[in-house]
C-alpha cells in the first residue's frame, strides 16, 4: 500500500503550524478593529440632516445655552429635539429669507415635523436617562464632546458598553460640579485632585457595585 | 483536503466578519422610543399631540393667579408663592438660559440675538416696566408680547414666576441707592470691576 501523503506535502504541515495561529490572530484583530471602528459604532460620523444646523454657530458664537432648545434634559430620560417653534422664536425675524432655512419655514407653515436623523443612537436594550446624569454632575461635553465647536454634530464617543462602564467604574474621574454641567469649556481644576472623590460623596453617587450591576442599564 | 481546509477557514472568516458588521434585531426593536418615526400615522411621527383641551389627572390649572398671572382680568401684583433665595437663584438661572439671548444678562435689551438683527426689546429699567405689576411679566412669558414669542412650552409656570421675580431683582440692581447697600459691599463700588469670568464672556 502506498503512502497517503506524498513527501512533498511535508512542507504544508510545517507551514500550517505557523499559518493557522497567524490567520486566527489576524481574524481576531480584524473583528475587533471592525467592531470598534466608526463604521460599526458610528463614532465620528455626521449625518445628512434636513437642515445643516450648526451647533458651533448657535452655541459657540451666539452663546445660547443647551437647555434653550433641549428643554427636557434636566427632567426627563430623553433630551428632546426642539419643535420647529423653537427655531422660529428667532428665525421669524432673523435670516427670514435664507434658502438654507426653507425646510424650517415649510415645517412651521405646514405643521409637519422636521425629520432629523438621530446621531446618538443607543441599542434599544439599554436604559439611559439624561436627567440622572445631569443631576449627578456629568457634563454634556463629557459624553457629547465639544458640541459648541461642531458645525455638524457627530458622535464623539463609541457609545459602547465598555465606554459606559469606564465612567460607571470610576465616576470620580469624570464628574464635575453641578453648576458646570452645561458649561462647554469647563476644565478639571489642576489644583484640586480630590474634587472627584468629594463630589461622588456630596452627590451621593451609588457605589461601583450598583453602578455596574447588569440591571442598572439593562432593565 | 487542501480545498476543504481553505473552505473552512474562509467560511469562518466570513461568519466572524458578518457578526462584527451587522446590527441585530435587538438593537432596533419594533417599539416606539421617543421621536422614533412611525409608518402608522400620516405625518410620520409616533408621538401624538394631545387632543385639544385634554387635562391630565392632577394638572388642572384652576389657580387663576398662578397659571395666568391675572385675577379678574388685571395683572396680579404679588408673587403667588413665598419668595426665597432658591426662587431667585432659579429665576436667575432660567433668565440666563431663556431670556438673556435677547434681553442680555442685565436686562438692558442688548442680547446677542438683538445684535444679530432681532427687534430690540425695551430695557427692564425704564419707568414703565419698573411700575407694571409682576403678573405682567408672567403674562408676557406665557403669551408673548409684540415681537417676542411665547415661552409657554419652554418654561414651566413656576419657573416663569421665578424669572419674573429675578427681573424685579435686576431692576433693583440698576436703581438701588448707595445707602441701601450693606457697608461691607459699599466699598466695592469704588473698586475697579473684576475681569469677566469665562462663562460671562461666553454670553457677551
Amino acid at each position: 500500500m502506498s503512502q497517503i501523503f506524498a513527501r512533498s506535502t511535508n512542507i504544508w504541515s510545517k507551514v500550517s503550524i505557523l499559518a493557522v495561529p497567524i490567520l486566527v490572530a489576524f481574524l481576531g484583530w480584524a473583528v475587533v478593529t471592525i467592531s470598534w471602528s466608526g463604521y460599526v459604532t458610528g463614532q465620528g460620523l455626521t449625518r445628512d440632516q434636513p437642515v445643516q444646523f450648526s451647533h458651533a454657530h448657535h452655541v459657540g458664537s451666539m452663546g445660547i445655552d443647551c437647555r434653550y432648545c433641549h428643554t427636557t434634559v434636566e427632567e426627563s430620560a430623553f433630551a428632546n429635539i426642539p419643535p420647529t417653534k423653537t427655531c422660529m422664536n428667532c428665525h421669524s425675524q432673523i435670516w427670514t429669507s435664507a434658502p438654507i432655512l426653507e425646510p424650517v419655514r415649510a415645517s412651521f407653515r405646514d405643521n409637519t415635523p422636521l425629520q432629523w436623523w438621530r446621531v446618538h443612537d443607543l441599542p434599544d436594550f439599554v436604559y439611559f436617562n439624561h436627567s440622572i446624569h445631569v443631576a449627578k454632575g456629568v457634563g454634556c461635553a463629557t459624553c457629547h464632546g465639544p458640541v459648541d465647536r461642531m458645525p455638524l454634530v457627530y458622535q464623539e464617543n463609541t457609545l459602547q458598553m465598555s465606554w459606559c462602564l469606564d465612567c460607571h467604574r470610576n465616576p470620580q474621574k469624570y464628574i464635575r460640579p453641578r453648576d458646570q454641567v452645561f458649561n462647554m469649556s469647563w476644565q478639571r481644576p489642576a489644583d484640586d485632585p480630590g474634587m472627584g472623590e468629594r463630589l461622588v460623596k456630596d452627590y451621593k453617587i451609588a457605589d461601583v457595585r450598583q453602578l455596574t450591576s447588569c440591571s442598572t442599564c439593562h432593565r | 483536503m487542501k480545498s476543504r481546509r481553505s473552505f473552512c477557514l474562509l467560511s469562518a472568516a466570513f461568519c466572524l466578519l458578518a457578526a462584527a458588521g451587522c446590527r441585530q434585531d435587538m438593537h432596533n426593536q419594533p417599539k416606539y422610543i421617543p421621536l422614533r418615526d412611525s409608518a402608522l400615522f400620516a405625518n410620520g411621527s409616533s408621538a401624538r399631540p394631545l387632543v385639544e383641551d385634554t387635562v391630565a389627572r392632577g394638572t388642572l390649572q384652576d389657580d387663576e393667579a398662578f397659571f395666568t398671572g391675572k385675577t379678574g382680568g388685571a395683572d396680579v401684583n404679588t408673587l403667588p408663592f413665598p419668595l426665597t433665595k432658591e426662587v431667585l437663584d432659579r429665576g436667575e438661572q432660567r433668565y440666563n438660559i431663556y431670556c438673556s439671548p435677547c434681553h442680555d444678562m442685565t436686562g438692558a435689551g442688548q442680547g446677542m440675538i438683538v445684535r444679530r438683527g432681532y427687534r430690540q426689546p425695551p430695557s427692564f429699567h425704564i419707568d414703565r416696566l419698573r411700575q407694571v405689576p409682576i403678573g405682567h411679566y408672567f403674562d408676557v412669558i406665557s403669551n408673548g408680547f409684540g415681537a417676542m414669542p411665547d415661552y409657554r412650552a419652554q418654561v414651566a409656570p413656576r419657573d416663569r414666576w421665578a424669572i419674573a421675580a429675578y427681573v424685579r431683582a435686576l431692576q433693583l440692581s440698576q436703581h438701588a441707592a448707595a445707602a441701601e447697600i450693606p457697608a461691607e459691599d459699599r466699598q466695592k463700588l469704588s473698586q475697579s470691576p473684576p475681569a469677566p469670568s469665562e462663562g460671562a464672556a461666553k454670553h457677551e
